[in-house]
């Protein structure tokens, strides 16, 4: 039989307002512990939230990007539950009357673009951050004391919750660059796992190829990579793909993966069923964004990055396609003259190597290296692309001018090291001829790799063949 | 000499500004009131001995947050807690010069019609010291009535202001839910909670009330009232539609003397020239109890959430881990009726119950406020006694959690429907006050004002017990 993976996404992105969700704390991440609280995030009696606006907007704004309907009433609801990082022993959150319903990703990849269905993507307050100590690691377990820190306390937390739509361990990773991506470029979050301001559950069971039931399945926490989450999705499939097959029944429990620690196993544990009590938020009245406010922010949406993708995969393929826009490129690419692949191999491979900001480089110089590509050392080409974001760059110092062309001058060079090598030379004259490759590399090592390789290439010929 | 027993704040207002008496001589000669008459009452939690502003002193129910003085809600959780911050209603008595006395005995987290249910202690009541002051904010109410502040703030919920004024003999009113902050006001129940000015006379009334009344950004539930707050001057009740809801005036349990002084003020309206005719809210007088005690507790049972040792207040250690650390803390910091109603509003809120009971009680409030609505377009003012009862004996309802919910009987149903409530003293009923409620439409309480004060001359209600003249 074959099995079809059914795998759906939660996603919590922080939005990088100023301030927080429900007072007027500044938002901050590295600043020392409990410097960024007031009486609201600290659940003093008596104090009532505030909804940043900003953050209202942004949601909006997230919510058109993923084609969302933008509910006219939105409800804010207190989800209750004990736990020291949660200081009014409820988080403020959104029930069945989020902020944005019903939308769609179209996440192109190599079997076509398959749409992941949005259910909902609302507005929340994050905890705050538990730190135990006195025990390996800042674990839990073993720990003399729980310390807590309230600055992240209140921070705007969105949370995307998708249909299970996902049919594979790379579409999930695909979804999840181009969820980044969009966010990252709407300019509401900087989207970043190590800072804890993007996180991500997943969702995974398998069924037979074909059918449409729903089968039970496992909650993947704590993956702190796309590419980790990809590898781990792929090995939950597999594994319950053998519990399938070997006649028994996969169970319903999460698996919590160790931050920063690929190799270790899961923990495994079963969830409790958990009542959260919810009920409407009484210290809030209900959301109701003004239909101009949404059309204005929807006005304002720039080319999406899933637009671009689609645009780029026909000319490319969908894989090329995601890399340069996920890793923001794309804008570069399309600006710089030449043959298109040859563009995108190089954006994608030794510029990405070089870390180069994209923004910062000419694409016309940028166009004169891809087009001299082949033509200079490889070192120089390096060289280049490193320099490429500097101001005032020209691809011209690295070409032809600069380089040592001239036979009277190269040839001295030549000389020498063949003179210095005589047993590399009767090898090469006895049938060896692999060896040119090492005395190119001489000379390029004597010249600083200025030498033209091509007219080294001849010199050296002419001289080894007499 | 200064006769705090008579004086109103309006009156203090008055000899401020001809400079017969300095902010200072009025804030200690309440002071010297209450070392003479509190150690009998235990109206105040704690005093402030010096004069912050240069205006009449004030006294605080204790769940309203003061920068600085201890604020516990009548709770052993929050003991020795001082907020770092004002609530907007201190905020506001301090830009207008009104210097804080103390801040004045609870029921603890308001939840409690006698005062009994505070954690330091009873009040007792100025008229007779054998009997309760009403609740929750008995000791703001048992304070004004005894001369022991000119005026002060307390909270309603589902009558703490309306039905102490009752039993002690003073003016209280509940204003329209919104236009009060509650920032900074230790929250019982949020969707229902408001603060309210108490008083000897409904000008006082209205005075403190333009005072704290008015949109604040730090509340998103608040909104600036339509019109300015006018002082009452009228003393006729001419063109004014007085309704009597049959069964707010016919409840079981209304006491016969409290009937009968209601009844007698139901004609001086007619007297003063307003037109009365009979009402009915069958639904809302009803289901409105029932309704209350599952809004209410389920609002609570999550506000009260934040009472968990790790941040302020009460910690009690835990033997391993920190649910054991919670539970010690709460079971040691909370008395028996905010458990109760913790529990009440745990199960109402619990999946599975929550269409039930929350959802539907939700419901049915929308109903209490379309009858109020459909009432008030014949009627401009709806009227009945505030408590079934005169001020009852402590310990006598104690032990019976069910009669003593029905003390607020008669005014939660149109708290239910965040609508403003008066109440003024009508007369005596075995010696001591009956409450007069007056009820309005929502943003109403100019109507009241000029209803409240007409009646109020017309009455001629001393309020000075008796046994303190
Ligand atoms: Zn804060």
């Amino acid at each position: 039989m074959t099995w079809e993976p059914v795998i759906g996404l939660e996603i919590h992105i922080h939005l990088k307002t100023r301030t927080k969700m429900f007072c007027r704390c500044e938002v901050a991440y590295s600043e020392p512990e409990n410097t960024r609280t007031c009486p609201v995030c600290l659940a003093h009696p008596g104090s009532l939230p505030v909804p940043n606006a900003k953050a209202v907007e942004w949601t909006i704004k997230l919510g058109l990007a993923l084609g969302c309907r933008i509910a006219e009433r939105a409800v804010f609801h207190r989800k209750n539950y004990f736990y020291p990082d949660n200081p009014k022993g409820y988080q403020i959150s959104q029930y069945d009357e989020p902020l944005c319903v019903d939308g769609r990703l179209v996440v192109p990849g190599p079997d076509g673009e398959p749409e992941v269905g949005i259910v909902r993507a609302h507005l929340e307050e994050d905890a705050a951050k538990n730190v135990h100590t006195g025990s390996a690691q800042g674990r839990i377990a073993g720990a003399s004391a729980t310390l807590v820190d309230f600055n992240r306390a209140g921070t705007p937390l969105v949370e995307i919750v998708t249909r299970p739509d996902l049919r594979s361990a790379d579409d999930a990773r695909r979804f999840l660059q181009l969820l980044r991506q969009t966010v990252v470029e709407l300019g509401i979050s900087d989207a970043e796992m190590e800072k804890g301001s993007l996180r991500f559950d997943v969702n995974v069971s398998i069924r037979p190829q074909g059918s449409d039931e729903l089968r039970t399945r496992t909650e993947l926490k704590n993956l702190n990579s796309f590419a980790f989450a990809a590898k781990a999705i792929q090995r939950e499939v597999e594994r319950q793909t053998g519990i399938y097959e070997a006649g028994g029944e996969v169970e319903q429990e999460t698996l919590h993966f160790e931050p920063g620690t690929e190799s270790a196993p899961p923990l495994r544990s079963k969830e409790e069923a958990q009542d959260y009590r919810y009920f409407p938020e009484p210290d809030l009245v209900p959301l109701q964004p003004p239909a101009e406010l949404v059309e204005r922010v929807r006005a304002e949406l720039p080319e999406l990055p899933g637009a671009r993708i689609m645009r780029l995969a026909a000319e490319l393929d969908p894989d090329t396609a995601t890399d340069l826009v996920t890793s923001g490129r794309d804008a570069l690419f399309e600006r710089v003259p030449g043959d298109r692949r040859a563009v995108a191999n190089v954006l994608m491979n030794q510029f990405a190597a070089a870390g180069v900001d994209a923004a910062a480089v000419d694409p016309e110089e940028f166009g004169k290296l891809i087009e001299a590509r082949s033509r200079i050392p490889r070192e120089r080409l390096i060289e280049a692309l490193a320099a490429s974001g500097t101001p005032g760059f020209l691809a011209d110092d690295y070409l032809g001018d600069g380089l040592m062309a001239d036979t009277s001058e190269l040839e001295p060079i030549v000389d020498r090291i063949l003179e210095a090598n005589s047993g590399q030379v009767e090898a090469y004259r006895g049938g060896k001829e692999g060896l040119l490759g090492f005395f190119v590399g001489q000379v390029m090592r004597e010249t600083q790799g200025k030498a033209d390789p091509k007219v080294v290439n001849e010199l050296l010929r002419e001289k080894l063949s007499t | 000499m200064i006769d705090t027993l008579r004086l109103t704040a309006e009156e203090a207002m008055g000899l401020i500004e001809r400079g017969e008496a300095s902010a200072a001589e009025l804030h200690s000669a309440y002071l010297d009131a209450i070392r003479e008459r509190d150690g009998e009452l235990h109206a105040y939690l704690r005093t402030v001995d010096e004069a912050d502003g240069a205006g009449v002193p004030i006294a605080f129910k204790d769940v309203i947050s003061s920068r600085g003085v201890e604020t516990t809600a009548g709770s052993k959780i929050l003991e020795g807690y001082v907020p770092v911050f004002d609530s907007t209603v201190a905020t506001r008595c301090r830009e207008a010069g009104l210097p804080l006395i103390g801040k004045t005995n609870m029921d603890e987290f308001a939840m409690g019609s006698s005062t009994e249910n505070s954690a330091y202690g009873p009040t007792r009541n100025p008229w007779d010291p054998g009997r309760v002051p009403g609740g929750s904010s008995g000791g703001s109410a048992a304070a004004v009535a005894a001369g022991l502040a000119p005026w002060a703030l307390g909270t309603d919920t589902g009558g703490s202001v309306k039905q102490p004024a009752s039993l002690c003999g003073i003016v209280g009113l509940r204003p329209t839910y919104g236009t009060v902050s509650r920032y900074g006001i230790v929250a019982f129940a949020s969707s229902l909670d408001q603060v309210g000015p108490m008083t000897k006379t409904v000008r006082d009334n209205a005075l403190l009330y333009r005072i704290i009344a008015g949109r604040d950004p730090c509340d998103t539930t608040t909104v600036e009232p339509p019109q300015p707050v006018e002082l009452p001057e009228r003393e006729d009740l001419k063109g004014i539609r007085v309704g009597v809801p049959k069964e707010l005036n016919e409840a079981e349990g209304i006491e016969p003397g409290v009937k009968e002084a209601a009844d007698r003020t139901i004609e001086l309206c007619r007297t003063l020239g307003a037109e009365v005719g009979e009402t009915t809210l069958p639904r809302s007088v009803e289901y409105g109890l029932a309704c209350y005690y599952l809004v209410a507790p389920a609002e609570a049972s999550s506000n009260l959430s934040r009472y968990d040792g790790v941040r302020y207040g009460l910690r009690v250690e835990g033997e391993n881990g920190v649910r054991s650390m919670y539970e010690r803390t709460r079971d040691a910091g909370f008395g028996d009726e905010p458990k109760r109603r913790i529990m009440l509003g745990a199960y109402a809120l619990s999946a599975g119950y929550y269409e039930a009971y929350y959802g539907q009680a939700q419901k049915v409030r929308t109903v209490i406020a379309q009858e109020h609505a459909a009432a008030f377009r014949s009627f401009d003012v709806l009227v009945s006694p505030t408590s079934p009862t005169v001020a009852f004996r402590l310990g006598e309802k104690a032990e019976n959690p069910l009669a003593m919910y029905l003390s607020d009987v008669l005014t939660i149903p149109s708290n239910m429907a965040g609508l403003p409530g008066l109440s003024i003293p009508c007369g005596l009923s075995e010696g001591l006050p009956v409450g007069f409620q007056l009820i309005g439409p929502q943003f109403s309480e100019n109507t009241l004002f000029h209803v409240g004060h007409a009646l109020e001359r017309a009455i001629g209600f001393d309020v000075v017990p008796g046994r303190l003249q």
